[in-house]
């Protein structure tokens, strides 16, 4: 058996070192320090198609992530897709007129919400809706859409 | 008729063995109040369970992440995606394989010697002269042992996921030419705080109080023989083993269900 203080020292050791592993897997290995959007404000927005969007996709405005996306629903009115997201309420400036893209992060990455700048005074708040949208790129259309133009060219004309 | 008899014996036989191992639990957790006045007690089972096992936590996390890391670049460099290896190695650890192979070693590791420690206290009647004596032998005896456990088991699921990362790391980035920067970059982005590493917390908070309980509780039941000490370690492992697997099941299909 070990003495008390010898025994002490090294429980409190293990323990101190438990908690820099729990410590280094939040902050390092997990995003604790840019997790949650801070007192942001909520915005929504209309989408003809969503794709494969998700909520907590992020939402980005030049390439820098400024909220997340906390919802997804559908309109039966409009038969539109209604998108709630969170931007981050150190970023006020955001003019009321601006747009959200629904965009692809690489080839077959995940898809998020990229808004650009418009040029009104007035600044989004909570409750605003964007209306200029752009939906999701969806890959058959694309596809069905190129085939088709394809075969009316090789058509033989009458 | 006798096969009848055998198989309503062992059913009755298990339900009982389930009945006394949760009245067991209920009284182990009433008494760990008072163990708050003595928490020495507490500190030296620490030592005993957590510390001690430390070692083969540090050298299989080391080697867990390693081999993931070698075996999912392998995997990943097919899809162009080996960038995504730091996520790779740190989901599959934070979630799964961190929790349940700590539950595993340490089941294998300090649950047996905590059978074997109290069944043959019992054996030699050490648990018996404690209680002649007026002292509670499960506030003095078992009851440290539990939180002991408890306390160790998250401590060392934590240390196994971070050493297997930093494995990971090196075989990654130092061995295979992963670029760092895309290796945390993309763990940082895919590995979320709440869902991923406190989902891991949690399971393995829960392996501790199952692994720990069915360890004392296997050397309090035991037949204070040899034979009876032997059977009740035996049992400890399979039972742990067998207990955790199935509740890692449970536990991953009732948070990734939400998703």
């Amino acid at each position: 058996m070990v003495g008390r203080k010898t025994l002490e020292v090294w429980v409190g050791l293990f323990v101190a070192a438990g908690i820099v592993a729990l410590a280094m897997l939040a902050f390092k290995v997990g995003n604790l320090t840019t997790a949650d959007v801070v007192d942001g404000y909520r915005v929504t927005a209309h989408f003809d198609n969503v794709g494969g969007l998700k909520v907590k996709a992020a939402v980005t405005m030049a390439g820098v992530r400024i909220g997340r996306v906390t919802g997804i629903g559908f309109d039966d009115k409009t038969y539109q897709a209604i998108v709630t997201m969170d931007i981050d309420g150190r970023y006020k400036n955001i003019p009321s007129d601006s747009s959200a893209n629904i965009l692809t992060s690489g080839l077959l990455g995940d898809q998020y919400i990229g808004i650009e700048p418009g040029g009104e005074e007035t600044y989004l708040k909570t409750g605003d809706s964007i209306i200029h949208t752009q939906s999701a790129l969806v890959l058959e259309k694309l596809v069905g859409q190129v085939l088709f133009n394809k075969s009316t060219e090789s058509a033989p004309p009458k | 008729m006798n096969t009848l008899r055998v198989l309503g014996a062992i059913v009755v036989n298990s339900v009982e063995r389930l009945g006394r191992a949760s009245l067991f639990l209920y009284e182990v957790l009433l008494s760990s109040w008072e163990l708050l006045r003595r928490f020495y007690l507490v500190v030296q089972q620490v030592y005993a369970v957590g510390v001690l096992t430390l070692l083969i936590i540090l050298v299989s996390g080391l080697f867990v992440g390693m081999v993931l890391g070698l075996q999912g670049y392998n995997t990943l460099v097919k899809f162009g995606s080996a960038n995504s290896l730091g996520l790779l190695v740190a989901l599959s650890l934070v979630r799964e394989l961190g929790p349940v192979v700590t539950a595993l070693l340490f089941a294998g590791r300090a649950g047996s010697a905590l059978t074997a420690e109290i069944g043959l206290m019992k054996a030699t009647e050490q648990i018996a002269g404690m209680e002649m004596m007026a002292v509670n032998p499960i506030t003095r005896v078992i009851a440290p042992r539990f939180l002991g456990g408890v306390i160790a088991m998250p401590l060392l699921a934590a240390l196994f996921s971070a050493i297997g990362v930093l494995g990971g790391h090196l075989v990654g980035v130092g061995l295979l030419g992963v670029d760092a920067g895309a290796f945390w970059s993309q763990m940082q982005a895919g590995v979320d705080f709440r869902d991923d590493i406190m989902n891991g917390v949690v399971k393995s908070v829960v392996f501790g109080v199952v692994c720990t309980w069915i360890a004392v509780f296997e050397g309090y039941d035991a037949v204070p023989t040899s034979e009876g000490v032997a059977s009740a370690t035996n049992r400890t492992v399979v039972y742990s083993s067998l207990a955790v697997l199935g509740l890692d099941f449970i536990l991953t299909a009732l948070t990734l269900g939400e998703v």
